[in-house]
């Protein structure tokens, strides 16, 4: 599984980026996580509101961070 | 509100076990917003008492004013905030940025400028998302002057702002800013359109090609939106309350000890040049509204003019520093210079306004 954190460093940002990298781990998904803060890349996936959560090329969640359990799902589903 | 409450309810298509999901979520503020009206209503005697039969200090004195302003107001404004900003929070998930961009798209100059400071103030806004929604809006087609109405009215009719004006001086006081606000980033979007400034735009923003992110919009449960309407209040108020605070603290101390006319040569209205001055002091001190409007309220009650002060707090929270910075990625430098010339303009303007009505 490819998961990509868009953000341009904002402090939402890294906290979504902190919470994915948790669930990851604590659910031992076999995924790798990339930070994208190329604002070129961003744009590329149509995202206005950072920070968002992409999911093998597909944005999950945008604008907001989620909970743990939210990220959970979205992974695991 | 329990009416609104119930009709937004019954109008969201839901199953059994959201349901379910939506009354946990809801049972909390239906229990707590009495409580809210209670003490939001009896406010100043609870703090009347407190402070002359609790304490039994003595009435009039400098410190006992002092102490009963801020034992009064800082929790006033916290009430209110934590109110309105659940509600704002639970109204803006109905706003996404995406939906905005898609009302502006093709609109014609002026109707696009005035339906874009509108929805400036409802969708939710962080300036550390200024580049990629300045993006979106021209990758769509929105006009420049369109894209900039929106940029100006988002930041700078600024909900906690409103809130506090409301809270410290009335609906009236509030409803000027509101109103002025809007008519600044209207006018001020609109020039930026007629003076065809496209050029100043750097030339790689009309060169990135926008994916689509899927015109899919998410869909949320209400119980989530109440959810988020939590988050608001978390996130907002968690970060603002310190400002609030300080800020009533500086005029809790004004209060009983800086003399009623201190800054009436220097902000009030015989004083021509005191907007202007204002304004330019204003450019690059960066507080958040919240610290600002106690601050705000200060200056009046000690001389200076509405107008000048209005001035000083549009100039405070619209025209900021670090957002220019964070602009600079996607402007050149006449293009942020010309912004902050008309949008300086339009509260220059606003200021000699009021201080000639009021």
């Amino acid at each position: 599984m490819e998961i990509k954190i868009l953000g341009t460093g904002c402090p939402k940002c890294k906290t979504l980026e902190k919470l994915t990298r948790d669930v990851v781990e604590q659910n031992s998904i076999d995924a790798t996580v990339t930070k994208v803060e190329d604002i070129m890349e961003i744009m590329k996936y149509g995202v206005m509101t950072t920070p968002a959560l992409v999911v093998n090329g597909k944005v999950e969640i945008k604008g907001r961070v989620p909970s743990s359990d939210e990220i959970k799902q979205v992974l695991t589903k | 509100m329990f009416v609104i409450l119930r009709t937004i309810l019954s109008t969201e298509k839901t199953n059994y076990s959201q349901m379910k999901d939506i009354k946990n979520t809801i049972w909390v503020p239906i229990v707590l917003l009495p409580i809210w009206f209670l003490i939001y209503h009896n406010l100043q005697s609870m703090t009347d008492w407190f402070i002359d039969t609790a304490l039994g200090m003595t009435k009039g004195a400098h410190l006992t004013e002092a102490l009963r302003f801020f034992v009064f107001e800082f929790p006033k404004v916290m009430l209110l905030l934590t109110l309105i900003i659940f509600f704002v929070g639970i109204i803006r998930t109905y706003f996404t940025p995406e939906r905005t961009r898609k009302a502006l798209e093709g609109k014609k100059t002026f109707t696009g400028n005035v339906m874009a400071a509108t929805l400036g103030i409802v969708t939710p806004f962080c300036s550390c998302s200024a580049i990629p929604l300045f993006l979106g809006f021209v990758e769509s087609g929105v006009p420049l002057g369109v894209t900039f109405s929106f940029l100006i009215a988002a930041p700078m009719i600024n909900e906690v702002a409103i809130i506090l004006l409301y809270g410290m001086f009335g609906w009236k006081v509030a409803a000027i800013y509101v109103g002025t606000g809007l008519a600044i980033a209207i006018l001020a979007g609109w020039i930026i359109g007629l003076l065809k400034l496209e050029k100043w735009v750097e030339p790689w923003v009309y060169q990135t090609h926008m994916g689509d992110s899927g015109s899919e919009e998410e869909k949320l449960t209400f119980a989530k939106r109440i959810g988020l309407g939590y988050e608001a209040i978390k996130e907002i108020v968690g970060k603002v309350w310190i400002y609030v605070a300080l800020g009533i603290l500086v005029g809790a101390g004004a209060h009983g000890y800086v003399p009623e006319d201190f800054m009436a040569a220097l902000m009030g209205k015989s004083a021509w040049y005191s907007i202007p001055l204002s304004i330019l002091i204003g450019i690059p001190l960066y507080s958040n509204a919240a610290g600002i409007v106690p601050i705000v309220s200060v200056l009046i009650e000690k001389g200076a003019s509405l107008g000048t002060a209005l001035a000083f707090m549009m100039s405070v929270i619209g025209l900021s520093l670090p957002e220019m910075v964070i602009l600079r990625k996607v402007l050149k430098l006449p293009l942020i210079f010309t912004f902050i010339g008309v949008v300086g303009t339009g509260i220059l303007i606003v200021g000699y306004l009021f201080n000639y009505i009021f």
